[in-house]
């Protein structure tokens, strides 16, 4: 289905429908739509936005970042310090029980801890888990995580990834049993799970008093609809209370209706031209210029772009990081609008007449079609190709792909080494391949001094925005709507946060 | 007939492995399995894990020799995905798509015969025009869009039924109507068709002179050789319908076999795909004997060929 055919479908139900919506108030149940099959509810086992979700209600970390200052607290730790470079020393809450009844302790920890870290066990997201190399129990409510190597942004994973399991249990069922019948500490238990289809989640009463706060709403009630359209009807016909990553143009029509509660909020991906400065695709490529790359920065007019397109809380974007990660300098080369002077540089670099390049995108057709035409104008004739992630993931691992419109989300992890580091440090997907930037993210990324590591940062995302490696475009927004029976403020990662809920 | 059907089976059977192999294949060519199940936030690293893990990094043959020795065991893996096993994952989501496809067809079946029957009857008659407006339509409207507005109208406007969903029979009715409509003119136009071809054949003015009556004329005469192509044709929709229903279990949150099979191409879980594939191949098959069989108990000259 085009993006056409489905906003006229929309149209037809915003004109037709009548009515007012009912929340599910009088019997304590929010129900709210997933729009993708999530793989399995074991955390460690699903790579997506929806497994986030559920990891949050059902279990806790040890450490609590505040979603709106970044901010750490005490979750199921109470304190914490490095010991030396490789050595986290934590001291755990007393009193907390897992779901089914047991006790949280250091055992606990340490069984997660050495579980997801051996890469056997398949935890899907391995940069999550893979800094970790065990853990080690000093008394019942001590635990060391000893990493691999120094890992400063160990404490940002602790947050945000890492959830404790049940030892006991886990060994028990492991993950396939986990998928099914979640056990953990959060605000909220998992009573029902229907893999892919449907997951009822019912307030934990026993809930510790932790940074989360105790959960308000009695019974979650989350049901999977990949049609956004029935998702929409649903929500008119009062059969569902809350629904989210709704598309731009449908929240803005929402919202005119008045009948619902329509917020925006900024998450933490970024979409981004990756060139292929190296040559790997050909050594020479237009793109091996410095001219070349900067006209592609001034080419595209990323205002219009946010204002036109993205709407919401977008923002342009000039880093090759999102701005609220650590780390993330925002004082870097900035290539304002300027068609012209493209021109100017692609003659100077000598294509006085432009030239013709292979443009891959795999997401979003609609803003790659804006950055085509955008380079057309300056002379860059693009042959677009439109192809599925996985072929294009392929194709830019080999080094085949002479210039690309791509995203990164960072996992939601608050800090410049996951997007920044993912991507230039000669890895199969580094088509910059630059030993100066390489040589300041090893220290940025190892270092546990916060000052040196924003230091080396600054030092790599300033050369990388002067190489202009990457032309950094925008970040993205989500759209939520609900009924107006439900408070919530969402939150710039884009977590829903039930336990943050509450009837009005 | 014995040798016939055992030899059409095996001839069948051989098919519906070819195709899975060509699946196989395609899946292999469309992109690396790994990156996809790593998901869209995977680094290379993430990816050469599970490259690793699953083995991919072996020759193409030996994976498919893998799992077809598997497979001819009654054992179709885990998902990659929902590290579930397969024939769980699937007996679940075939009960829903059985469910609406028989459902579905029965639907165009009752109203397609009739109308079509008596579309024949009196032809370019008020129901004649009524009849082919309806086909018409019926094969011009696509399925998303008739599922929407049946939604805006009995879901939201009327409040009577369920917009998604598969939890009472009460869900089933608009994805049986879209589903069932969506196969009603095909049917309805073969079956006036076959009738007025029928219709002036000489055996039906001799049953007529002997006196028989119309109902008999219509009914033991007229439809009973003008259904012959119908069910041929009913039995393909089917197999469309148990593989094809991906646009309604969509539209309606059914998440039946064949939205199973649309999302695990995207996702490249290959033993999901594979099995899947040879789960429709394997209706096709069944169908196609069964609608044989059918004829050959309406149309005896079958039988004996």
């Amino acid at each position: 289905m085009t993006c056409k055919t489905l906003r006229n479908g929309v149209a037809v139900i915003a004109v037709l429908a009548a009515g007012a919506a009912y929340a599910e108030k009088a019997s304590d149940t929010l129900r709210v739509a997933f729009t993708k099959e999530l793989e399995s509810v074991d955390s460690y086992f699903n790579s997506a936005r929806e497994g986030v979700v559920l990891q949050r209600a059902i279990w806790d970390g040890l450490i609590y970042a505040d979603p709106q200052t970044g901010e750490y607290s005490g979750n199921l730790a109470t304190e914490w310090k490095w010991i030396d470079d490789t050595t986290l020393e934590l001291k755990l809450r007393e009193g907390v029980k897992f779901h089914d009844g047991s006790d949280f302790t250091a055992d606990d920890v340490v069984y997660t801890v050495d579980f997801v870290a051996k890469e056997e066990n398949g935890v899907k997201t391995q940069r999550n888990v893979n800094w970790m190399d065990h853990a080690e129990k000093v008394d019942d409510y001590t635990v060391r995580i000893i990493t691999r190597e120094p890992f400063p942004a160990a404490i940002e994973y602790l947050a945000g990834p890492v959830s404790m399991y049940p030892s006991d249990y886990y060994e028990e069922v492991g993950p396939e049993g986990m998928g099914l019948k979640p056990v953990g500490t959060g605000p909220y238990k998992a009573v029902s799970v229907e893999p892919g289809k449907h997951f009822v989640l019912e307030k934990n009463e026993e809930y510790f008093d932790g940074p989360k706060g105790r959960p308000a709403i009695g019974k979650i009630d989350i049901r999977t609809i990949p049609d956004v359209n029935t998702q929409m009807a649903e929500l008119f016909s009062g059969q569902l209370d809350l629904i989210w990553q709704v598309p731009t143009d449908q929240a803005e029509r929402l919202g005119e209706m008045g009948q619902f509660t329509v917020t925006n909020e900024s998450t933490m991906r970024v979409g981004y031209l990756n060139m292929d400065a190296a040559g790997r695709s050909d050594p020479d490529s237009p793109f091996t210029k410095l001219e070349v790359r900067q006209a592609v920065n001034l080419a595209i007019d990323r205002e219009a772009m946010v204002n036109e397109l993205l709407k919401g809380k977008s923002k342009p974007i000039h880093t090759a990081c999102f701005p609220s990660q650590f780390g993330c300098d925002q004082d870097v080369t900035e290539y304002p609008y300027d068609p012209e002077k493209a021109k100017e540089l692609l003659a100077a670099a000598g294509y006085p007449d432009g030239f013709t390049t292979e443009f891959y995108a795999y997401r979003d057709r609609p803003y790659a079609e804006a950055i085509a035409s955008y380079l057309n104008a300056v002379g860059i004739k693009t042959d677009f190709k439109m192809l599925q992630y996985s072929a294009l993931r392929e194709q830019n691992m080999k080094g085949e792909v002479p210039i690309s419109f791509q995203t990164w989300g960072s996992f939601s992890i608050n800090d410049a080494s996951a997007m920044v580091s993912q991507f230039f440090k000669h890895g199969e997907l580094d088509d910059a391949r630059d030993d100066e930037v390489l040589a300041e993210l090893n220290i940025a990324d190892s270092s546990i001094d916060p000052e040196e590591r924003k230091e080396h940062y600054r030092t790599a995302l300033q050369r990388i925005a002067d190489q202009a490696y990457w032309a950094p475009l925008f970040s993205y927004n989500t759209n939520y709507v609900y009924s107006k029976e439900v408070s919530y403020t969402p939150t710039p990662d884009e977590v829903l946060r039930f336990h943050a809920m509450t009837w009005n | 007939m014995l040798r016939f059907i055992l030899k059409r089976l095996g001839l069948a059977i051989l098919v519906a492995f070819t195709v899975s192999f060509i699946s196989f294949s395609l899946l292999f060519l469309a992109g690396d399995p790994a990156i996809a199940i790593a998901g869209e936030n995977a680094n290379a690293e993430d990816i050469a894990a599970i490259r690793e893990l699953y083995g991919f990094d072996r020759p193409m043959l030996v994976q498919y020799a893998e799992w077809l020795w598997n497979a001819l065991r009654f054992d179709f893996g885990q998902s990659y995905y929902f590290r579930l096993p397969v024939a769980d994952l699937i007996a679940e989501r075939l009960s829903v798509t059985m469910t609406l496809g028989v459902c579905g067809i029965l639907f165009a079946l009752l109203t397609a015969v009739p109308l079509g029957v008596i579309a024949a009857i009196r032809p370019n008659s008020l129901i004649d025009r009524i009849a082919l407006f309806l086909s018409v339509a019926g094969q011009a409207m696509p399925s998303f869009w008739f599922g929407l507005i049946l939604i805006v109208v009995f879901a939201i406007q009327l409040g009577w039924l369920p917009a998604s969903g598969a939890s009472s029979w009460r869900h089933f009715i608009m994805p049986t109507v879209v589903l069932g409509y969506y196969a009603m003119p095909a049917i309805m136009r073969l079956t006036r068709a076959g009738m007025l071809e029928v219709l002036s054949a000489d055996y039906i003015r001799t049953a007529r002179a002997k006196g028989a009556s119309e109902g008999r004329v219509m009914f033991k005469h007229a439809l009973r050789n003008a259904i012959i192509p119908v069910v041929s044709l009913a039995a393909v929709q089917m197999g469309f319908m148990l593989g094809g229903s991906i646009v309604v279990e969509s539209i309606f949150a059914l998440h039946g076999a064949g939205f199973l099979a649309w999302e695990s191409i995207g996702r490249n879980d290959l033993p999901t795909v594979q099995a899947l594939i040879l789960v429709f191949a394997l209706f096709y098959i069944i169908f196609t004997f069964l609608a044989d069989v059918l004829n050959a108990w309406l149309d005896p000259r079958m039988r004996s060929s």
